[in-house]
């Protein structure tokens, strides 16, 4: 069992959207329902605390999005931020991609540490000088100023996606990246945002046909050549960009067999896919589905080659969950950073990580109130009948308005962001 | 056969649930639509599946779907995953009780005993954002109708009360806004089938009703002429999605089926399916749980109904909303 220490709590005033680690770790990006971005930024080892790596502190805020209006159906198309995915880094600005429900914005982050100063024809107030009174000239000189970081949109991707944007992913190759919606996956150049090609398109000629929509897709971290997406019937498609011009035929299909003896209406809607997310190795693959975390061998399509219960004790209540709607909540789930451990939410504010190597999980809780900064967080328990034991929580006492829908592991560290609704906690690894 | 286990519990259930006096009632009521010809073994076999908890169930879950696949988001377009994932509930449910012989039963009833009464109720027409008062909601033909569910108006009540139709009242289903405002508009405001603890949802409610209104007329517009441009624009394709899933439309009793069927029930006149049914269940308050009676249905255990006195008071509270609504 991990012990963690809770080390940062942050209050947005919006719902947490989405969560994001840098490729080093450093940066940790957030999205809100407000369209925010906020930037955290993981502060050098102090020497005081050299057990405590460094905290992470607000590093930059911007807007990302705004709400807009399509005038031609008459709604509103939201600013939530859907998702962030970070470029690796090239020079010493930062780039991330976010995106909404229907545009997708490169934005760069840069460090301003310096500024000229001594101008011939400016004053340094910026008041314009009158040229008779320059008698000399001189060069001016950079003198260091107050750290400021700017984020500025470089490219704006709009006008590509009737449904829903879903997914965004990089390729591995840094010059392209895929965004799926509802029915199709477009693939675009990071430098052309006039253009983008259709890579997949499930819409069917007649939308009453409709059965099946996309729910997730992701490029392979090593192939450039190949990316995923799932199913809201718990398919995930793997192609290959070199077969054809469009993916529609997929090279393998992942689907594990029903259950027979689990079988009701609402087997469909559980095995809808929220997430799938490739290991950082590239052999295997993640899947999330309403109850469960299941990894895929890229190598077998039959079945997966492990499965993980969330919270199998919520099968008993699926027409609850049906009524109200939180059979539908799309839950993420991430890897760690050598793949031995797998991480995602659930409700009451409960995650949930599953160890692979050991075969042991563990549930712990993000609240305020059951993990003070730097105590150690206590494994929690469900209880699902008969007698329940101190400290277990009965099945009807979760809450199901506190969802941890967005987790993110640190890519090299046990450093972990869990999202609840309007709060942000981060927890490290007790060395 | 796969339910076969559950049908037989609920079999066995029946027996206890029902007072003899009403379960005649039901049986008899039912064998009065089903007119001459009729196996007397096979319509009282249809009434023993209708009363039991399983086809409750099932109908509770078919009635909510439904009303999940109405319920709109004012301003922002509907999730189109949730949508298809609901629609295909619906089917699978239509597809098992067509297959038992309760969905040409229970239709064929309502449809003979809509034509056989008078009714005079003012047209509720439902268009593809429900939950809006436009002129269409005061009778104004919309154009492409989708009948998914066909004629309906007062004899509903009636069959409703010979029927144990509070199945939708079994599932106790709250609504945040139920102001009938005109007799003939639908209830403005969204029917709180969100969860009501979602923030944006509650706070907004009471407050948008006049906002929502003025954008209603707006949308109606743009609705009628989207729906002429559906067929050329891709930029539609989600405006007809909307309608595959989310257009009802209620309209006076008519003698045949509107030919013009929405394919998702496309052999079936769904009059029973009426919002105005389903609606006036969920008026009522659940003697029981909300969820205790749907919870079994996925467990596929015997699952406790509650007592035929919830129903019948139940049902007396449909007969109010009924006039409430159709404004006699």
């Amino acid at each position: 069992v991990r012990h963690e220490k809770g080390c940062k709590t942050q209050d947005s005033a919006d719902i947490i959207s989405t969560v994001e680690f840098n490729h080093s770790g450093e940066l940790l990006a957030t999205g809100d329902k407000g369209g925010r971005v906020v930037i955290f930024q993981q502060e050098l080892e102090s020497k005081n605390q050299p057990q405590c790596r460094g905290e992470y502190n607000v590093y930059s805020t911007f807007q990302s999005h705004e709400p807009e209006f399509d005038y031609l159906k008459s709604l509103e198309i939201e600013e939530k931020i859907n998702k962030i995915r970070w470029l690796p880094q090239k020079n010493a600005a930062q780039f991330l991609l976010s995106t909404n429900d229907k545009t997708i914005k490169l934005w760069k982050i840069s460090e301003r540490d310096k500024r000229p100063e001594g101008y011939n024809l400016k004053e340094e107030d910026g008041r314009y000088r009158d040229p008779t009174t320059v008698t000399t000239l001189r060069v001016p000189v950079f003198q260091p100023m107050d750290l400021m970081v700017e984020a500025s949109p470089r490219r704006v991707f709009a006008n590509a996606h009737t449904y829903h944007i879903n997914s965004i992913s990089v390729n591995s190759d840094c010059e392209t990246y895929l965004s799926a919606d509802d029915l199709r996956i477009n693939l675009w150049n990071l430098e052309i945002t006039d253009r983008s090609f259709n890579i997949v398109d499930i819409k069917p000629v007649n939308m009453e046909e409709l059965t099946e929509v996309i729910t997730a897709a992701e490029f392979h971290p090593n192939q450039c050549n190949t990316f995923v997406y799932s199913s809201s019937k718990g398919t995930i498609r793997l192609c290959d960009m070199r077969a054809s011009a469009l993916c529609d035929q997929h090279s393998k299909l992942f689907e594990e067999p029903e259950d027979p003896s689990n079988r009701s209406f609402f087997s469909e809607i559980i095995s809808s896919i929220s997430d799938v997310k490739f290991s950082h190795s590239g052999r295997y693959m993640m899947t999330r589905d309403y109850l469960s975390v299941k990894i895929w061998d890229l190598n077998m399509e039959s079945r997966p080659v492990e499965t993980y219960q969330v919270h199998e004790y919520l099968r008993s209540k699926l027409c609850s969950l049906y009524e109200n709607d939180c059979i539908f909540d799309k839950f993420e789930c991430c890897w760690n950073g050598n793949d031995s451990v797998v991480m995602t939410g659930s409700y009451n504010n409960f995650f949930r990580m599953f160890d692979r190597g050991y075969r042991q999980d563990v549930t712990l809780e993000a609240s305020r109130e059951s993990s003070k900064p730097r105590s150690v967080l206590k494994p929690r328990k469900v209880c699902t009948g008969g007698k329940r034991k101190k400290d277990e929580i009965s099945v009807d006492s979760l809450d199901f308005n506190k969802k941890i829908l967005h987790t993110a592991w640190h890519p090299q560290d046990n450093i972990i962001a869990v999202a609840t609704t309007n709060n942000l906690y981060i927890f490290q690894d007790k060395l | 056969m796969r339910y076969s286990y559950q049908r037989r519990t609920c079999a066995i259930a029946r027996a206890k649930m029902f007072p003899k006096g009403t379960k005649r009632k039901f049986s008899d009521s039912r064998e009065e639509p089903v007119a001459g010809g009729e196996d007397v073994n096979q319509s009282s076999l249809a009434a023993v599946r209708m009363l039991s908890s399983y086809s409750l169930q099932r109908q509770s879950l078919l009635d909510m779907s439904l009303i999940k696949l109405q319920l709109c988001h004012m301003l922002v377009e509907p999730n189109l995953c949730r949508s298809v994932l609901i629609a295909n509930t619906v089917r699978q449910i239509q597809e098992e009780m067509t297959q038992d012989g309760t969905w040409q039963i229970m239709t064929q009833a309502l449809s003979a005993a809509n034509a056989a009464a008078q009714c005079s109720a003012d047209r509720l027409v439902a268009t593809e954002v429900l939950c809006r008062q436009t002129e269409a909601a005061q009778g104004e033909q919309v154009p492409k109708p989708f009948p998914v569910v066909g004629s309906e108006g007062c004899p509903a009540e009636e069959v409703l009360e010979e029927e144990e139709e509070a199945a939708a009242a079994e599932v106790g289903m709250t609504m945040s806004t139920v102001s009938p405002q005109a007799p003939t508009s639908y209830l403005p405001g969204t029917f709180g089938m969100d969860p009501c603890w979602e923030e944006e949802e509650t706070g907004e409610d009471d407050d948008d009703d006049d906002e929502e209104e003025e954008e209603d007329s707006e949308e109606c517009g743009s609705g009628s002429e989207g729906e002429e441009r559906e067929r050329d624009s891709l930029v539609e394709d989600t405006r007809t999605a909307e309608q595959v899933f989310g257009t009802f439309e209620i309209k006076n009793p008519a003698p045949s089926p509107d030919p013009a069927l929405e394919e998702l029930f496309s052999d079936v006149d769904a009059s029973y399916y009426d919002l105005d049914t389903v609606l006036t269940g969920m008026q009522s308050v659940p003697k029981m749980g909300p969820y205790d009676l749907l919870e079994s249905l996925s467990s596929h255990g015997p699952s406790p109904l509650s007592s035929s006195t919830s129903c019948r008071s139940d049902l007396n509270e449909l007969d109010h909303i009924m006039e409430i609504i159709v404004g006699s």
